[in-house]
C-alpha cells in the first residue's frame, strides 16, 4: 500500500539536550524513558554538527531525523527511514520559521519558554496525529497569532521597518545560498 | 516583542539561569487549576495555568486518573469564556487529556456549538478536537457538519475536516466512505494543502478497489494537481498502480511518462519522489533509469545536506541492483567522501565500493583508511559489510582488503563492530582459499587481546575446524593454549575443544596436545575439566565410542544439525519416564524466512545488519497433534513433513480454501482449510471431490467431511491417499468443493431447514518432489560434504535454456528441489556470470542429502548447470538427478 508521508515526532531541545517542547505522534517510543533515550541519542549524535544555516540530517535506528539549530535551541523532525527527506525538511522549515515569526526573530530558550503556549499551538498547527497539516510558515504563524489574542498587539504583517528589513535580508541571503 | 505571558521576575536579567518554569511542581499547579472554577474567569491567568499543566505533561509527568478527571471538568467550565486565546488552549488541553467516553459527553455539545460558530478558527479546531475524542455514535450526529466542512471555502476548515476524516477512517470506515463525493470535490481545491489532504483521504477510501485507484491516478496525472505534497502522493499512488499492473513486459509502462515529467517539476521534493519511484520500479531498464540518475547527480553537489543525503541514499540503493548505471556519478561521489555529514560520506563510500572496478580498489582503500578513524561504529559496520562484498567480487584483491580488515580489527571499537569485522574475515576465509592462512593468523592475533567472550569462542571453534588442515597446524597451538591460561571459563572450555580437534586430526601433534589437555584437568571450572577428561579418554583410546576412528570423531566433533529451538520445545514436552529422550524424534524442519530477511535488508541499507530472526518452532508439531487425534490417520505412522498452505481460491471470493499437504511414509493427507465469507449462508457436509486421474500412484482411502461451516469460522476437511511406501510419488489433483448450502438470516441467525446441494470449482493442486524434502540446514557445508561417502556422489550437467537471469535460474532449481540453501548461497551477486549454490535437506526415509550446484550463464542468457549430489543413499542421489531432469 502506498503510504501517506508521516512525521513521527517533533522535538525542541535546549543546548543541553533537555526538553523545551516535544510532541510524539507514533507508538515507536511507548514509554517516557524510551522517549528520553531517543532524545538523548538524537542530541548527542547531532550536537557537534553545525546546522545553523542549513538543515542537516542523520539516519539511525530506522529513523530519519532532520534538524536545525538556532541560538541555544535545537529543532528536530523525525520520520521513518523510507520517508521522502525533503518532505520532512519542509515540515521542519515550516515549523522553524513559524516559531521565528511568533517570537519575532528572537528565537532562544528563554523567549521560547516565556511563550511556551505559542510554541505548543504552533506544534499543534504543523502536524496533526502524524499527518502534515500545514508547512507554510506564515499560515502557521497567522493561525497561532489569531488564536492567541495577539491581534491586539501589532499583527505580524505590520512589523516595524527594521524587523521587515531583517527578514528580507535573511530571505535574500538564503536565496543567494541556494 | 510579544509580552511574556508568565510571571516575570524583576531581577531576572541578573540571573544567569532564569527559567520561567523553574521549580514547577505538579501538586501546586493542580492547586492553581482551581481558578478555572472561579465565577469570574480571568482568561490570561487561566491560559497561564493551562500552559503550566501542558508543560508538566510535556516534560513526561503524568496525571493520575482522578487528577485528570478533575482537571478535565474544571477546564470544561471555561467554555463560558469568549476569549479566543483561552479557547485555543482549552482545545489543546482537551486533546492532551484524552478523556474517557463518559467525560466526552460533557464537552461534545460545547464543541458542536463551536463547530458551527462563525469564527473559522473555532470551527477548524473544534472539528479536530471532536474527531479525536468521539466514538461512532456521536460521529453519526456530527457527520452532516463534517461533510459540509470538507467543502468549506476556508482551507483551514476544509483541511481540518479532511485530516479528521483520515483519522476517523481507522475507527469508522463505513461512515467516512460516504463522504466520497465531497472529498472528490475538495481534490479540485485551489488551496494546496486541502488538495493534499483530500487526495490522501480519497485514496484511502478507495485503496481496496484497484480499478478506482487506477482511474483516480489516470485522471489526476493529466495535470490538475498543483500542490507539491499532493504531487508526491500522486507519484506514490502511480507507482503503486504500476506495481500492481505487473507490467514487466517490454514496451510502455503505464504512467511512466508522468513519473518522468515529474523529474522536471520545480519543487525538489517532487523531483526526489519521482526519481526514487523510478529507481524502485521492478525490472527497471537502464534507459528508464538514466533521467532519474541525472537529476540525482545534480542533487549530489547541492549546498543542502538534506538534498545531498537523499540523493546519495537513493543512488546507493540503485548501486545494489544496477551498479553500472551509477558509475557516471563516481566523480561527484568521491568528493562526498570528505563531506562534513558523516552519513553522507558513509553512503558515498559504500556506493563507490559497489560500483568500483578492480583497479580502483587500492585507491579507495587508502581513502577509507583516513576516513574510518572519525566515524561512529554503526557507519563503520556498513563500510565493513561493503568491503566484504567487494572482496567476494574481486577475490584477487584479498590481500589488501584482508590487511585493511585486520588493521581496523586492532583499533578501538564496540562489540557489533568487531563482530562485523570477524564475520567478514570468516566469510573470506571460507570463500577464498588463498586467504585462509592469513585470515586465521589475523584472528589468532585478535583473540590474544579480545574482550568479547562470544567472539573468542567463535574464533576458537573456527580454528578447530580450519587450523588442522593448514600447512603448519602447530603454529596455532600456542595461541589456543594461551586462552586456556588467560581467559574466563567459557573461553577456556572452547579452547580445550579446539586443542582436542588438533589432537584428533593431526597425529604428529597428538602427544603434545595430550600434555596440554592433562594440565586442564586441574582447572577450577567443571565444564573445562569435563571436556578435557572426555577428550583425553576418548582420544587416548581408554573409552571406546563407535568402531572406527571416523565414528569417534563424529561423536566428538560432529555437527549438531537439529535446530536448538526445536530441541528446546521437545525437551520441554518430554516427561520423565522409562523411555529415554530420543533425540531423533526432534523435528528438523526449520521454517525459513528468506523473504522477511530480504525485506529487512533492503529496508535498512545503512543500518547494521540485524540478527536474522531465529526459526519459529515449527507448525509441524501442531499439525502432528491435530492429525494424530483423528483415529483414521493415527495408523499412518510418523508425520514426515507438512507443506505451507497453498491457496486454492482467489482472494476475496465466496469461499476461501487452502490446502496443506501432509506427507507420511506410505500416505499423503490433504488438509483443506475452508472458510465461508458469506454471512447469509451456512454450509454443511463439506467435502472436496478429488480427481486423481493425473496422479496414478495415489489411491484415495478416506475422506473426512466437515460437518458444518458457518460464516467466518474456518474448518477443515481431510482426504487421505495411499501411495507406495517410501516412494516420492508425484501427481496433479483437480478439486471440487461439494457442500449443502442453507440460507441464514444474518439478523436473527436462524437457519432454514432445507438446503441445496452445490459445488464450487477449486484450483488444481500438485504433489511435487519438493514435498518429500525437508529443509534441514547444516552448520558447515564443507565438513558435512566431506563427511559423506564420495561413492554416493552423482554428477551431471544440464542445460536450463534461456533464463531471465542467473538468480532466477538458481531460485527455480532451489524451489524444484525444496532444499535449504546453505551459507547464503541462494543470493546471486549482480551481473555475475557464474554462481555456486549449496543446498542441504533430508529426503523421505530420513536420507540426508547435500547438493552442490554450479551455474554458468552465456551471452544470450543460456544457463548451464552442473549438479553434484551426495547423500546417505546412492539411490537418492540418482533420484535427485531424476527430479532435476524432469523439472
Amino acid at each position: 500500500m502506498a503510504t501517506l508521508p508521516s512525521v513521527k515526532n517533533i522535538l525542541v531541545l535546549d543546548s543541553e539536550g533537555k526538553r523545551v517542547a516535544v510532541k510524539y505522534y507514533t507508538d515507536d517510543w511507548p514509554s517516557v524513558s524510551s522517549k528520553l533515550a531517543f532524545e538523548k541519542s538524537v542530541f548527542t549524535k547531532t550536537m557537534k554538527i553545525n546546522a545553523r544555516n542549513e538543515a542537516d540530517i542523520v539516519m539511525f535506528d530506522g529513523h530519519i531525523v532532520i534538524f536545525k539549530f538556532i541560538q541555544d535551541l535545537h529543532f528536530f523532525v523525525t520520520g521513518g527511514d523510507d520517508e521522502n527527506e525533503l518532505i520532512l525538511a519542509s515540515v521542519l522549515q515550516g515549523f522553524f520559521d513559524a516559531v521565528g515569526t511568533i517570537l519575532r526573530n528572537n528565537v532562544e530558550k528563554r523567549t521560547a519558554l516565556e511563550n511556551l503556549d505559542l510554541i505548543y499551538l504552533c506544534l499543534d498547527e504543523v502536524v496533526d496525529g502524524g499527518m502534515i497539516l500545514e508547512t507554510d510558515a506564515s499560515v502557521i504563524a497567522d493561525k497561532v497569532s489569531s488564536a492567541s489574542g495577539l491581534e491586539a498587539m501589532a499583527p505580524f504583517s505590520e512589523q516595524t521597518l527594521s524587523q521587515a528589513f531583517a527578514v528580507a535580508r535573511e530571505h535574500f541571503a538564503r536565496s543567494l545560498l541556494k | 516583542m510579544a509580552q511574556p505571558m508568565l510571571k516575570k521576575d524583576d531581577d531576572r536579567d541578573d540571573e544567569v539561569d532564569y527559567h520561567p518554569f523553574f521549580g514547577i511542581e505538579k501538586g501546586a499547579v493542580l492547586q492553581e487549576a482551581r481558578v478555572f472554577n472561579d465565577p469570574q474567569i480571568d482568561p490570561r491567568r487561566c491560559s497561564q495555568v493551562i500552559t503550566k499543566v501542558l508543560y508538566i505533561l510535556n516534560q513526561g509527568d503524568t496525571l493520575t486518573q482522578i487528577e485528570g478527571t478533575e482537571v478535565f471538568f474544571s477546564v470544561t467550565k471555561l467554555f463560558q469564556s469568549k476569549d479566543p486565546g483561552l479557547r485555543r488552549m482549552m482545545y489543546l488541553m482537551i486533546k492532551e487529556l484524552s478523556p474517557s467516553a463518559g467525560e466526552v459527553i460533557m464537552v461534545t455539545s460545547s464543541l458542536m456549538k463551536d463547530m458551527n460558530s462563525k469564527t473559522d478558527m473555532y470551527r477548524a479546531n473544534a472539528i479536530r478536537v471532536l474527531s479525536r475524542i468521539i466514538d461512532g455514535t456521536i460521529l453519526a450526529q456530527i457527520e452532516r457538519y463534517l461533510k459540509q466542512a470538507i467543502v468549506d471555502k476556508n482551507p483551514v476548515v476544509a483541511s481540518a475536516a479532511l485530516v479528521s476524516g483520515i483519522h476517523l477512517l481507522q475507527t469508522s470506515p463505513e461512515v467516512v466512505k460516504r463522504w466520497s463525493n465531497e472529498v472528490q470535490e475538495a481534490v479540485q481545491s485551489r488551496a494546496s494543502l486541502v488538495q493534499f489532504h483530500a487526495l490522501a483521504l480519497l485514496y484511502q477510501i478507495r485503496q481496496h478497489d484497484r480499478l478506482a485507484v487506477t482511474k483516480l491516478v489516470t485522471s489526476l496525472t493529466k495535470g490538475s494537481v498543483r500542490s507539491p505534497l499532493a504531487q508526491c502522493l500522486l507519484i506514490r499512488y502511480a507507482s503503486q498502480v504500476i506495481r500492481e499492473s505487473g507490467a514487466n513486459q517490454a514496451g510502455e509502462r503505464p504512467h511512466f511518462d508522468y513519473l518522468e515529467s515529474c523529474l522536471r517539476h520545480k519543487a525538489e521534493m517532487v523531483i526526489l519522489e519521482a526519481a526514487r519511484a523510478i529507481t524502485e520500479l521492478s525490472g527497471v531498464t537502464s534507459r528508464e533509469l538514466t533521467p532519474a540518475i541525472t537529476v540525482l547527480q545534480l542533487f549530489l553537489s547541492s549546498s543542502k545536506p538534506v538534498l545531498r543525503f537523499a540523493a546519495v541514499r537513493t543512488l546507493n540503493k540503485v548501486a545494489m541492483t544496477h551498479p553500472l548505471a551509477v558509475t557516471n556519478c563516481n566523480i561527484d561521489m568521491e568528493s562526498l567522501i570528505s563531506d562534513s555529514n558523516r552519513s553522507i560520506a558513509t553512503l558515498a563510500i559504500t556506493t563507490l565500493l559497489k560500483t568500483g572496478n578492480e583497479s580502483s580498489v587500492d585507491r579507495l582503500m587508502k581513502q577509507i583508511t583516513n576516513f574510518m578513524a572519525d566515524i561512529a561504529d554503526e557507519f563503520k559496520i556498513v563500510v565493513v559489510d561493503a568491503i566484504r562484498s567487494l572482496c567476494l567480487k574481486f577475490p584477487l584483491k584479498y590481500r589488501s582488503l584482508m590487511n585493511f580488515l585486520s588493521n581496523i580489527l586492532r583499533e578501538e571499537g564496540g562489540f557489533e563492530y568487531k563482530k562485523a569485522i570477524v564475520d567478514s574475515i570468516v566469510t573470506l576465509i571460507r570463500d577464498i582459499p588463498e586467504a585462509k592462512e592469513i585470515g586465521l593468523f589475523h584472528l589468532c592475533e585478535f583473540i590474544e587481546d579480545c574482550e568479547f567472550t562470544y567472539l573468542s569462542t567463535q574464533i576458537l571453534h573456527l580454528m578447530g575446524n580450519e587450523g588442522p588442515r593448514t600447512s603448519d597446524p602447530s603454529k596455532y597451538i600456542r595461541y589456543v593454549y594461551n586462552r586456556v591460561i588467560l581467559e574466563n571459563a567459557t573461553v577456556r572450555a572452547a579452547a580445550v575443544s579446539t586443542l582436542a580437534k588438533f589432537g584428533a586430526l593431526v597425529d604428529s601433534l597428538k602427544p603434545r596436545i595430550f600434555v596440554l589437555l592433562r594440565r586442564c584437568l586441574f582447572d577450577s571450572d567443571d565444564e573445562v575439566r569435563d571436556r578435557a577428561t572426555l577428550y583425553l579418554k576418548v582420544l587416548g583410546g581408554e573409552a571406546v565410542v563407535g568402531e572406527t576412528e571416523k565414528e569417534t570423531n563424529e561423536f566428538l566433533f560432529g555437527s549438531f544439525d537439529i535446530p536448538l529451538v526445536n530441541l528446546e520445545a521437545s525437551l520441554k514436552n518430554y516427561e520423565p519416564s522409562e523411555t529415554p529422550f530420543d533425540i531423533s524424534s526432534v523435528p528438523r524442519e526449520v521454517r525459513s524466512q528468506p523473504l522477511a530477511e530480504k525485506k529487512a535488508a533492503g529496508k535498512k541499507p545503512t543500518g547494521p545488519a540485524g540478527p536474522t530472526s531465529g526459526p519459529v518452532v515449527s507448525a509441524i508439531d501442531a499439525y502432528e497433534k491435530s492429525l494424530s487425534s483423528i483415529p483414521e490417520f493415527a495408523a499412518f505412522g510418523k508425520l514426515f513433513k507438512s507443506s505451507a498452505p497453498v491457496e486454492l481460491t482467489e482472494a476475496e471470493t465466496e469461499y476461501a480454501v487452502s490446502v496443506v499437504k501432509h506427507i507420511y511414509d506410505g500416505h499423503v493427507i490433504l488438509q483443506f482449510n475452508c472458510s465461508n465469507t458469506i454471512p447469509e449462508q451456512l454450509l454443511e457436509n463439506v467435502t472436496v471431490l478429488i480427481d486423481a486421474s493425473e496422479a496414478e500412484d495415489f489411491a484415495e482411502v478416506y475422506t473426512k467431511p466437515l460437518r458444518s461451516l458457518p460464516y467466518d469460522s474456518p474448518g477443515q476437511t481431510f482426504v487421505a491417499f495411499e501411495k507406495p511406501d517410501g516412494v516420492p510419488a508425484v501427481g496433479k489433483f483437480s478439486n471440487i468443493l461439494k457442500f449443502i448450502v442453507k440460507e441464514v438470516d444474518p439478523a436473527s441467525g436462524e437457519v432454514e431447514e432445507d438446503g441445496v446441494e452445490d459445488e464450487y470449482q477449486l484450483e488444481e493442486l500438485e504433489v511435487t518432489y519438493a514435498d518429500y524434502m525437508l529443509k534441514v540446514p547444516v552448520s558447515n557445508f564443507r565438513n558435512a560434504w566431506e563427511g559423506m561417502d564420495p561413492e554416493s556422489e552423482r554428477v551431471d550437467e544440464y542445460g536450463l535454456g534461456a533464463r531471465e537471469s542467473l538468480a532466477e535460474a538458481v531460485n527455480a532449481v532451489i524451489s524444484i528441489l525444496g532444499m535449504h540453501p546453505c551459507e547464503g548461497t541462494e543470493v546471486v551477486a549482480n551481473n555475475s556470470r557464474s554462481h555456486t549454490c549449496l543446498l542441504s535437506g533430508v529426503f523421505i526415509g530420513n536420507v540426508k542429502v547435500l547438493v552442490r550446484l554450479s551455474f554458468g550463464i552465456s551471452g544470450p542468457k543460456e544457463v548451464a548447470m552442473k549438479l553434484a549430489v551426495r547423500s546417505d543413499d546412492p539411490d537418492v542421489s540418482d533420484r535427485i538427478h531424476e527430479i532435476v531432469a524432469s523439472g
